[in-house]
């Protein structure tokens, strides 16, 4: 009898512990699937509220601050008042350090975030930001680059940057073609290390290729 | 029996979870809805945002006590202890605002900020190079704004109806003497420092605060670059200088250190652009600065400057009581500066920021009186003409301290003291015609104590309230010095400021030693601004009197003019506007400065209250720059314009045994017209190994015949105007930065 007790209370507590794990996946996968409709539909910062709770209830996960970092990065794009903008980029800021200090190092994908901060500091006022940010921002992009060279997200950045910078600058839409190539080359191949690790930018990426079409 | 509940156990685990809902408004203290907050039960995963109109609502499944949190930035955060059993529950949240940089409003009357913080300012660093009339020099970037006067006869900034002893120049808060190159006769200076030098600048045309002192009308401060962004190095060239220089960022970007070093040849320039003088020793410059800059912690930054310069230069000028005879002026100067700062947090919200500066100056000045065939003239039977033949050498020597303690408070509330000591030593040597000398010594020493606090009782109103006390030891006297400020933010997010402020300044040293005592000039500064910045766009306008007391009167002392006595008084009031307009047309940037200015004072010699000949009525100036993206240029172009300033000629009359107006008239109006292209080859190119800017400006484009005042000759029958020393003015010149790529270093260390 006492046996059968202990195994109920084993039970119990594997499936609880189970039940937990189990709800951090599902909230996660329920979340990371709005992403791609994130930009549409404008609601970056209800998502991001929503990883930002994920990772202050969970306290030792990096993946909710990574994403929370990454929609809050988004609005940032998206904000229209510039003078709002270097706020937003500075909670973004926070954010991927957050995810950063529970990895306890940065990471290709972290340096990506990173470098999407830099450019929207860098969007406020182009002409007197351009020589701090500018450089901050590429540089991202290369640590990026070699910190994984498989991440098709460095790539698909830069190729965005090149397709939005004036062809006297060295970018424009003839530019940006070669590299948009091989973020789709990169896409492909890429396999996300669990089912919650970043991969997004597929959708960015079709958009863009379709524009050549 | 035991069965059943061990069921009943397991499935309370994994079924018996009903869920509850949870929703509100979120309102702010004005019970006005706030969007996009996070509200959440602390710990778990369940909560929501605010819609358009605040409500939020969510379902969860934690039970019993819970905290129940609501979190955004601008506002102080949220809890409150909910039971959670049953039924849904509605809670209502309201949030109070947090007084933050963003949105507070800003304690701005009488100043102007250039600089790369976050919140918008009326400037950018960017600005004070890429304006068409600056040709890389700071002061003359800051006569763009409203409050300064278009002087060209001599340097310095004249605000308000104030001379240009009376606006100061502080470097990372320490006072810098001799800012500007060594006068001449009749020709301003420049600024010695290279703008890039610095990554703020502000301009206080008045009302400043209590950590400044010993400036009647202004404060212009200048704040250097910390860290660069990475190691390069610099050379420039153009029809006039070479530069070369190195910065070096430490692998671990901790500390840095840099060297320059240019050479300035005039001889091609005067070759190519007609000058007004004859110059028989052409300018040449060598200058060198060098720096290092440690962090010294992650809030704490050492940082220190060294420059110095050497000039030669010597030029023939008509002389004025004489048509055939010739004033020939030389000039040799060595200067000095060295300047170290530190600021560091220190715990608890306490700052220091420390700073000490040492210069020396030395001018040696050779004046002739020549003929027609450039032979020195020995007139010594003849006062007048037997004067002009002089030597003098001027010595000075300056150390310059400054530690201010800053306590954050609640909120941006913060109270700031600390002290600061100016000491000044110089000595000259004058060699008059016929070999007999004469020394004198000036020493003065200032003390000064101040106390300052910034309240912001919301981000609405704010307050900032200092007091100041000096004491000189030349004079002997002490003062105290009252400022306040008050800012109000109005609904639609412009402000309006008043501020008021009594400042003192002691005797400048070329009026001393005097025989008589003396106490402190006083001036009493009442300023309203309203401002409205937005994204795009700024609107600024002040209204300002200022009253000036026991200004300082001179006489006549053994030749010399000496201060006698405190019995000189004044005023100036005016009103000033500024419009900065970067969206009305698209990647067209212009502004518009607007001046007038009703001033009379008597001071010096001047015989009784009058119009200063530095002070226009009417000035106004329009600054515009364009980037062409395509051509990778950008276009600037500036104009100036000022009614015409009063010109006197004061002079002892023996009858009446005091200072009389012999004769006075008004200079016509002046115009500037500036342009220049700034080419930037390698921008965007971010293959390019290097950084090239080539500038080429013209000032004066139009060629007006600008006069700025007059000389008179000592009988008083002859006036000569005093021009700019070429009608126009081109430069073309070329730098290139070679960036030094540590990104390959970066990630070395990270891996």
């Amino acid at each position: 009898m006492k046996k059968l007790f202990f195994l109920a209370v084993i039970i119990c507590f594997a499936n609880l512990a189970f039940a937990q794990s189990d709800k951090y996946t599902t909230s996660m996968k329920a979340n990371i699937a709005r992403l791609d409709s994130m930009m549409m539909s404008n609601n970056g910062a209800e998502i991001s509220n929503n990883f930002e709770r994920i990772g202050d209830a969970e306290k030792t996960q990096w993946l909710p601050y990574y994403y929370a970092a990454y929609c809050t990065v988004t609005q940032a794009y998206n904000e229209k008042d510039n003078s709002k903008k270097d706020a937003i980029a500075d909670k973004a800021q926070q954010l991927i350090d957050k995810a950063e200090s529970i990895l306890g190092k940065e990471t290709s994908e972290t340096d990506v975030i990173k470098s999407m901060i830099a450019t929207s500091h860098m969007m406020v006022d182009p002409q007197s930001r351009y020589m701090t940010y500018g450089p901050a921002s590429a540089e991202f992009i290369e640590k990026a680059k070699t910190l994984d060279p498989t991440n098709p997200r460095p790539v698909l950045l830069e190729a965005e940057g090149k397709f939005y910078t004036p062809e006297a600058f060295g970018g424009g839409k003839e530019v940006a073609k070669e590299y948009f190539d091989k973020a789709k080359v990169l896409t492909d191949s890429f396999k996300p290390e669990t089912e919650l690790s970043p991969n997004w930018g597929g959708g960015a990426l079709q958009y863009f290729l379709s524009q050549y079409k | 029996m035991y069965r059943i509940l061990f069921v009943a156990i397991f499935f309370s685990f994994n079924l018996g979870i009903a869920q509850v809902k949870i929703s509100g408004k979120v309102i702010d203290n004005h019970n006005k809805p706030l969007p996009g907050i996070s509200v959440s039960i602390l710990n778990s995963y369940d909560g929501a945002t605010s819609d358009s109109l605040g409500n939020y609502s969510f379902n969860t499944i934690e039970k019993g006590a819970q905290t129940l949190q609501a979190t955004s930035a601008g506002y102080k955060s949220f809890e409150q202890t909910i039971n959670i059993s049953g039924g849904s529950q509605i809670i209502n949240i309201s949030l109070k605002e947090e007084i933050t940089e963003l949105k507070a409003v800003v304690i701005s009357a009488g100043t102007f900020e250039a600089s790369d913080q976050k919140k918008a300012t009326a400037l950018n660093p960017i600005d004070i190079v890429t304006t068409a009339s600056a040709n890389g020099d700071i002061t003359s970037a800051i006569k763009t704004l409203p409050g300064t006067q278009q002087v060209g006869e001599s340097e310095g900034l004249f605000v308000r109806g104030g001379t240009a002893s009376e606006s100061k120049i502080f470097i990372d808060g320490t006072l810098v003497n001799n800012f500007f190159y060594s006068s001449e006769p009749n020709q301003a200076t420049r600024g010695r420092f290279n703008p890039f030098l610095f990554k703020g600048t502000i301009f206080s045309s008045g009302g400043y605060s209590a950590l400044y002192g010993q400036a009647l009308s202004s404060v212009l401060l200048l704040e250097s670059i910390d860290l660069p962004e990475k190691t390069s190095a610099d050379f420039g060239i153009s029809y006039l200088a070479a530069n070369a220089g190195i910065q070096k960022l430490s692998k671990n970007k901790k500390s840095s250190w840099g060297i320059t070093y240019s050479y300035v040849n005039l001889a091609l320039v005067y070759n190519l652009i007609k000058q007004k003088f004859d110059y028989f020793k052409v300018p040449i410059l060598h200058e060198g600065d060098l720096n290092f800059r440690i962090k010294t912690s992650s809030t704490g930054m050492l940082k220190y400057f060294g420059y110095f310069s050497t000039t030669n230069v010597g030029f023939r000028n008509q002389d004025v009581d004489s048509l055939v005879m010739k004033d020939a002026f030389g000039l040799k100067n060595f200067n000095m500066y060295h300047n170290l700062s530190w600021k560091e947090k220190i715990g608890s919200g306490w700052r220091i920021n420390a700073g000490a500066s040492y210069s020396s100056n030395r001018d040696e000045i050779n004046n002739e009186l020549q003929d027609m065939n450039d032979k020195k003239q020995e007139i010594s039977n003849d006062p007048l003409y037997a004067y002009k033949n002089f030597n003098l050498l001027n010595k000075g020597k300056y150390a310059n301290a400054k530690i201010i303690f800053e306590k954050k408070l609640n909120g941006l509330s913060a109270i700031r003291f600390g002290s600061e000591y100016n000491y000044s030593d110089e000595k000259s040597n004058y060699t008059q015609y016929d070999g007999s000398k004469y020394q004198l010594s000036i020493k003065e020493n200032i003390f000064s104590g101040f106390a300052e606090t910034d309240i912001y009782l919301t981000n609405n109103l704010a307050a900032k309230a200092g007091v100041r006390t000096e004491h000189s030891q030349l004079i002997d006297k002490w003062d105290i010095a009252p400022r306040i400020s008050l800012a109000y933010k109005l609904p639609d997010n412009s402000q309006a400021s008043v501020a008021y402020g009594i400042f003192y300044q002691d005797p400048e040293n070329k009026y001393l030693p005097s025989s008589n005592s003396l106490h402190f000039a006083k001036a009493t500064h009442y300023i309203f601004q309203y401002q409205k910045i937005t994204n795009q766009r700024t609107f600024r306008t002040e209204i300002f009197y200022k009253k000036y007391d026991d200004l300082f009167k001179t006489g006549l002392n053994n030749g010399r003019f000496t201060a006698i006595n405190n019995n000189g008084f004044g005023d100036a009031k005016g009103i000033e506007f500024f419009w900065r307009d970067k969206k009305t047309i698209k990647n067209f940037d212009y502004w518009l400065s607007y001046s007038y200015l009703d001033t009379k004072r008597d001071f010096l010699n001047y015989p009784f209250a009058i119009e200063p000949s530095f002070a226009a009525k009417h000035t106004a100036s329009l600054v515009l720059k364009k980037f062409v993206t395509k051509m990778k240029t950008q276009f600037n172009a500036s104009y100036t314009y000022a009614t015409g300033r009063p010109y006197y000629n004061i002079d002892y009359d023996n009858n009446s045994g005091s200072y009389k107006l012999f004769d006075k008239g008004r200079t016509k109006d002046y115009n500037s017209l500036s342009l220049s292209v700034n080419y930037l080859p390698t921008i965007g190119n971010t293959k390019a190994k290097g950084f090239t800017v080539i500038v080429l400006s013209v000032t004066n484009v139009l060629g007006a015949n600008n006069v700025y005042s007059y000389n008179y000759s000592a009988n008083g029958k002859n006036k000569v105007a005093i021009t700019p020393p070429s009608k126009r003015f081109l430069y073309l010149g070329c730098f290139i930065s070679l960036g030094i790529d540590r990104t390959q270093d970066a990630i070395d260390n990270h891996l």
